[in-house]
């Protein structure tokens, strides 16, 4: 164990030396029957006690890659060419018994998901001394002190007996901490991190990185870093490498690349987000909720929210997982009735229940989805989907109707070629295209989206925004925009509002929110999104922990 | 352990409560008896008086809530009321109580029923995990296909198949269980043994595909994929990380296929002539003789609630989740 | 956008980073059909072969049989000759005519069973799941309770009291196999519900049949397929063993359960006979679940 960092490098080698080297591996999965590759020839290099990050979007190969580092693929994948060289063995050429010798002392995984990675029926402590005491490494009394070590280093709570708990009884943040530690437990020369951070929220994410950053730093562990977050990826990694489709766009280190990447694509996702709106602040008041309260069962989840939605302009409603800010959309269209507190339209108020709204409210308020996938009826075809709310709320029918269709393609930048597609034959981006013209096709006032960008790749997002944007100079059409995604809400807001818990922290004009000083909750939830820029981590918590010595209240993640 | 005794008592109340409602659906189907039963058991030669009197035996005079209330409380106590097939010589002929036809053949379908599962739980089980564990192997895909077929086929033909080869072309075992309450135990098995067969056959092949799926199921769990990235060996990953969270779903394959048993009993039981109380059932449906089928019924019933609320049972104390609560 | 337009302004999207969109594929539904059965495992091949003839013997059983269905053509029992293929049965009946009948009698009454019990659990199950709250939570109680009793056994009580007629036959086991299509297509269903679409439909005001028949069924209709195929394999199984107990189908119709209970006694003396219609049976059933197996294998995208 090399604990307290002072051995440089492992066994047999010296900081800087190449520990992993990947030559034109190529991977193949099956699916249906048929073999696609997903790693097209990749060559990687990773010297001791460097962190590489690895870079792409869904699809990309990325995980896959990061398992075969380890010579371990997943049921249905093949490796089909290449070699993995480790430590001087090449894992593709060694059987599964030597494998495991290498697995969990010198190389270890982290998870995306902490939560379905722990075994549910053990304590956490004992998941951790598993590795050791089954490799031989420690003793049992000797795995227990160095897990409280690491439990503590991880700025994990009450590291003494928290490895007592079981998995179930420790939040997700702390999980993925937890499971960084047990990768730990054997001082290995090598970690896989596979989008450790993904599925938690930004002000949790903040305490993780943080954490992981220290450790690998301080115990000089070389480390694959995977994730879809270039800014995440900037904090952590020396050295970056982009994939798309399985093969490698371009290849640098950190700093360089996020100041000068060569291939347009990486450019496309180093770019800043190119689109700003100027706020405006709205006259006609077209929505209005006033003093809600609602709850699923006796679970409350809004109290007293109060929003103001101005014709043609956009609300935008920021907040992280469980802040209500969906469930805020539900109760203005409908699906929801609240406690108390009323939904006006127009100045005149709405009924609770969607069931009793009339069809013309009904038209004048749509709605997009987060996931296109799921936002269209996979058995119905394009021409079908767009024609049933044209005859719907308008009685279009034969020509008329279908004159209008090709229209509405128009105008959301499609051609009449896409007429006989049925969902699955459209991309994320046109699938999202097609649930805007869908909502245009009532002619409505407001439209409610719900983060209708996350599910989308970058460029593709930019795009989406582009035509929101568009649309709404031609249309005026007002925007409910539901996002936990700040760059986003930069882009196209004119008002904002922050959700907290359930309820409404602060809201107001663009600039007003997004300049100090804020409520600490703004406060937090904006500085804990990442930025591109190598040394944001660092100097964040270097800031935060200032404040905390000057006697200042820093409001910190629910997770801690 | 709080949360777990409390999650045990509610299973416990909603399977008392199931009971009920299912005691409650038996009695009522003799509200949807025709008219003209009486005389359907009678015979046609029945006297208005004989016909008033079988009325007044089985209670019709009275409201369906009382008699249901005196049934359940019969029941509860053991009576089940008297069998129909003697009423028809009333007067003269001797009741037979249903518990009297019942308690024998009870004992003997349990006996059968036991034997099955003794020899067809561990072999399922065992040959199901090891078709999962070497899922997409030959062997695996043998044993898919053949279990596949014995699913599809009816129980009377895989009764006749082993009677006609076992005990017709070489004659080894009895091609009829007869067996009376004085057979002694070792002989009593040998009787049974095609019948047992015949069971063990059925049931083997659906509970083994139960137990691969369970296990398929597992063994994809991201637990799974991370202890063997922690690079253990194959073995501690089935018995530490695989087995513990095994019990629930491995509890409720072996339940259903019991479940699945009391079913089967009752074909296979009629093709051996077996006494048991399945074909008791049988013969009391086809002579109409509803307090027996219905206490045949309800035996029936209560042996699949029960079946299952161990299962439940079973995957509840092993669940983590409760044994430590937050 | 793979195949925009010139006159639109190119968007980043367009011009270098066009997404991987799947190419529209032009075969048509029976090719694809063709297609897909012959890259079939042999299992279902034979499986669906096996089906068919089953269907043509059901169809023209008048026409294929040498004798009629309830003719006394011979003495009882008469063995295996050029006159009666598989000899005759109990009362003189020629066998071999009795088991093409019975694949029209037996199969047809199997198969009308399921559609009733598809027709009554499916629509239910639907609508539980899209009316949620206590509409569901009562369906699913009532189904719970029902389920409780095993099929075999509720049927025997129910055909105890209402007695035997095929009419009672069919509707008794009918109703008791929905409860498990209600289970089935209620679970399936559930998954659809949650989708965003159906959301998006109920915000545009469609009513219960537009998103039942337009925005749900065409979802979960493979797995409905394929369960179709077990229900009738498990109706089948069950109307079989109901005759063979002599309790389903009544004499003197053609049917497989009860001629298998009916010369029973041959087996006694090392004659095979009666295994002929229990083996249609088998058969039978082992075809319609290798089709379904493969057919699940398919649409479920799952390689275990």
């Amino acid at each position: 164990m090399n604990q307290d960092g002072q051995e440089t490098g492992g066994r047999s080698g010296r900081r800087g030396d190449a520990l992993l080297e990947v030559r034109g591996l190529r991977i193949e999965g099956e699916s249906d029957e048929v073999r696609i590759q997903i790693v097209k020839g990749i060559d990687l290099t990773l010297n001791r006690g460097e962190v590489l990050g690895l870079i792409g979007e869904s699809g990309a190969g990325k995980s896959t890659l990061g398992l075969a580092t380890m010579g371990f693929t997943r049921a249905g994948c093949f490796i089909t060419a290449g070699s993995v060289v480790f430590d001087g063995v090449d894992l593709l050429k060694i059987s599964d018994a030597e494998k495991r010798n290498i697995w969990g002392v010198h190389a270890a995984y982290v998870a995306q998901s902490a939560a379905a990675s722990f075994n549910p029926a053990h304590r956490l402590i004992d998941q951790y001394s598993e590795t050791p005491l089954v490799h031989g490494v420690t003793g049992e009394s000797e795995a227990k002190s160095t897990a409280i070590d690491l439990y503590r280093r991880l700025r994990l709570p009450d590291p003494e007996h928290i490895g007592e708990r079981y998995p179930h009884q420790v939040s997700g943040g702390q999980l993925q901490r937890a499971m960084t530690a047990m990768a730990m437990a054997c001082g290995p020369d090598f970690i896989v991190f596979d989008e450790p951070t993904t599925a938690l929220d930004v002000t949790t994410q903040i305490e993780v990185l943080a954490s992981i950053k220290q450790i690998v730093r301080d115990l000089n562990t070389a480390a694959i870093y995977i994730s879809h977050d270039l800014a995440v990826v900037a904090q952590m990694a020396d050295r970056v490498m982009v994939l798309r489709y399985g093969e490698l766009v371009e290849e640098g280190a950190t700093g360089e690349m996020l100041a000068n990447p060569q291939h347009p694509y990486t450019k496309s996702l180093w770019a800043v987000r190119s689109l700003h709106k100027e706020e405006e602040p709205g006259e006609e008041v077209l929505l209005e909720v006033r003093s809600v309260d609602a709850a699923y069962g006796v679970a409350k989840v809004l109290q007293d929210v109060s929003v103001k939605v101005p014709r043609g302009r956009t609300v935008a409603v920021v907040g992280e997982s469980g802040s209500g800010k969906s469930t805020l959309a539900r109760v203005i269209t409908g699906l929801l009735p609240p406690l108390t507190g009323e939904v006006s339209y127009e100045g005149k108020p709405l009924p609770a229940d969607l069931k009793s709204r009339p069809k013309d409210l009904l038209r004048r308020m749509q709605m997009i989805y987060q996931m296109p996938d799921t936002a269209l009826n996979p058995r119905r075809r394009v021409r079908d989907i767009l024609s049933r709310p044209l005859q719907f709320f308008h009685g279009l029918t034969g020509a008329a109707r279908a004159s209008r269709v090709k229209e509405l393609l128009e105008m959301i930048e499609l051609d009449e070629s896409f007429l006989e597609r049925l969902p699955s034959e459209l991309s994320g981006g046109q699938k999202q295209r097609i649930c805007i013209a869908r909502a245009l096709a009532a002619e409505p006032d407001l439209i409610i989206c719900d983060e209708v960008t996350s599910a989308l790749d970058q460029i593709v997002a930019e795009g989406i925004l582009k035509l929101l944007l568009r649309l709404q100079d031609e249309l005026s059409i007002s925007y409910l925009y539901i996002t936990h995604d700040i760059a986003t809400v930069r882009a196209i807001a004119d008002t904002i509002v922050v959700m907290y818990q359930g309820e409404i922290v602060q809201q107001g004009l663009k600039h007003e929110v997004l300049t100090p000083p804020h409520h600490p909750y703004t406060d937090l939830l904006l500085s804990s999104v990442p930025e591109m820029d190598t040394s944001w981590l660092d100097s964040l918590l270097a800031e935060r922990a200032a404040r905390k010595a000057r006697g200042e209240t820093v409001l910190e993640s629910a997770d801690q | 352990m709080n949360a777990v005794l409390r999650t045990v008592l509610q299973r416990l109340g909603l399977g008392v409560l199931t009971l009920f409602v299912v005691s409650i659906i038996i009695f009522s189907t003799i509200e949807m008896l025709p008219g003209d039963f009486a005389k359907a058991i009678l015979g046609q030669s029945a006297t208005p008086e004989t016909v008033a009197a079988f009325q007044r035996e089985i209670g019709l005079d009275r409201s369906a809530p009382v008699r249901y209330l005196e049934w359940i409380g019969g029941v509860l106590q053991g009576d089940f009321g008297n069998s129909f097939a003697s009423a028809g010589a009333l007067g003269g002929g001797q009741e037979r109580s249903v518990l009297s036809l019942v308690a024998p053949r009870l004992a003997n379908t349990l006996f059968l029923a036991a034997m099955a599962a003794i020899i067809a739980v561990p072999l399922a089980l065992a040959l199901g995990m090891l078709a999962a564990l070497y899922r997409n192997s030959v062997f695996d895909r043998i044993v898919n296909l053949t279990t596949l077929t014995s699913i599809s086929v009816p129980e009377f033909f895989v009764a006749y198949i082993l009677m006609l080869f076992l005990a017709v072309k070489f004659p080894i075992f009895y091609s009829l269980a007869s067996v009376s309450a004085d057979t002694p135990f070792m002989e009593r098995v040998v009787r049974c043994a095609l019948p047992a067969m015949t069971l063990v056959l059925v049931i083997v092949a659906h509970m083994m595909r139960m137990t691969r799926a369970a296990i398929i199921n597992l063994l994809a769990s991201p637990y799974i994929e991370m202890s063997r990235l922690k690079g253990l060996s194959p073995s501690r990953i089935i018995y530490h990380h695989a087995l513990p969270n095994a019990w629930a779903p491995i509890a409720n394959v072996i339940a259903l296929n019991l479940a699945y048993l009391i079913v089967g009993v009752v074909v296979v039981e009629v093709v051996f002539v077996y006494p048991g109380i399945g074909q008791l059932m049988v013969d009391a449906v086809s002579r109409r003789d509803i307090p027996v089928v219905q206490a045949c019924a309800l035996i029936f019933a209560i042996a699949y609630i029960l079946l299952n609320l161990l299962a439940d049972i079973a995957s509840i104390v092993t669940n983590p989740r409760l044994l430590h609560p937050r | 956008m793979t195949d925009a337009p010139d006159s639109k302004p190119v968007q980043p999207e367009d011009a270098l980073l066009a997404e991987a969109a799947p190419a529209p594929r032009q075969r048509s539904r029976w090719e694809t059909a063709w297609r897909e059965l012959r890259r079939a495992p042999l299992s279902a091949q034979i499986g669906l072969i096996v089906i068919v003839c089953y269907i043509i013997l059901g169809v023209f059983a008048p026409v294929i049989a040498p004798y009629p269905e309830n003719e006394l053509v011979g003495s009882q029992y008469e063995p295996w000759s050029d006159e009666f293929v598989f000899g005759t049965d109990q009362l003189g009946r020629d066998m071999l005519s009795r088991l093409i009948f019975g694949a029209r009698n037996t199969i047809g009454i199997a198969f009308v069973t399921t559609i009733l019990a598809f027709a009554i659990g499916g629509s239910l199950g639907l609508l539980a799941s899209i009316l949620g709250g206590w509409a569901d939570q009562a369906l699913g109680r009532a189904v719970d309770v029902l389920m409780a009793i095993p099929l075999l056994i509720f049927a025997l009580v129910l055909l105890s009291i209402v007695g035997t007629s095929l009419i009672n036959l069919i509707v008794i086991i009918a109703v008791l196999d929905s409860t498990r299509v209600f289970r089935l297509s209620r679970a399936v269903s559930m998954n659809v519900v949650v989708m965003d679409f159906v959301e998006a439909a109920r915000l545009q005001g469609e009513g219960l049949g537009w998103i039942m028949t337009r925005e749900i069924l065409p979802n979960i209709m493979p797995p409905l397929v394929a369960e179709f195929g077990l229900r009738f394999c498990f109706v089948f199984l069950t109307i079989s063993a109901l005759s063979f107990l002599g309790l389903g189908i009544q004499p003197p119709a053609a049917d497989w359960g009860s001629m298998v209970r009916e010369n029973a006694t041959l087996i006694n003396y090392g004659d095979i006979t009666p295994l002929l219609p229990a083996g249609a049976i088998a058969l039978l059933t082992v075809a319609v679940n290798f089709v379904v197996d493969w057919f699940l294998h398919k649409t479920s995208g799952l390689k275990e």
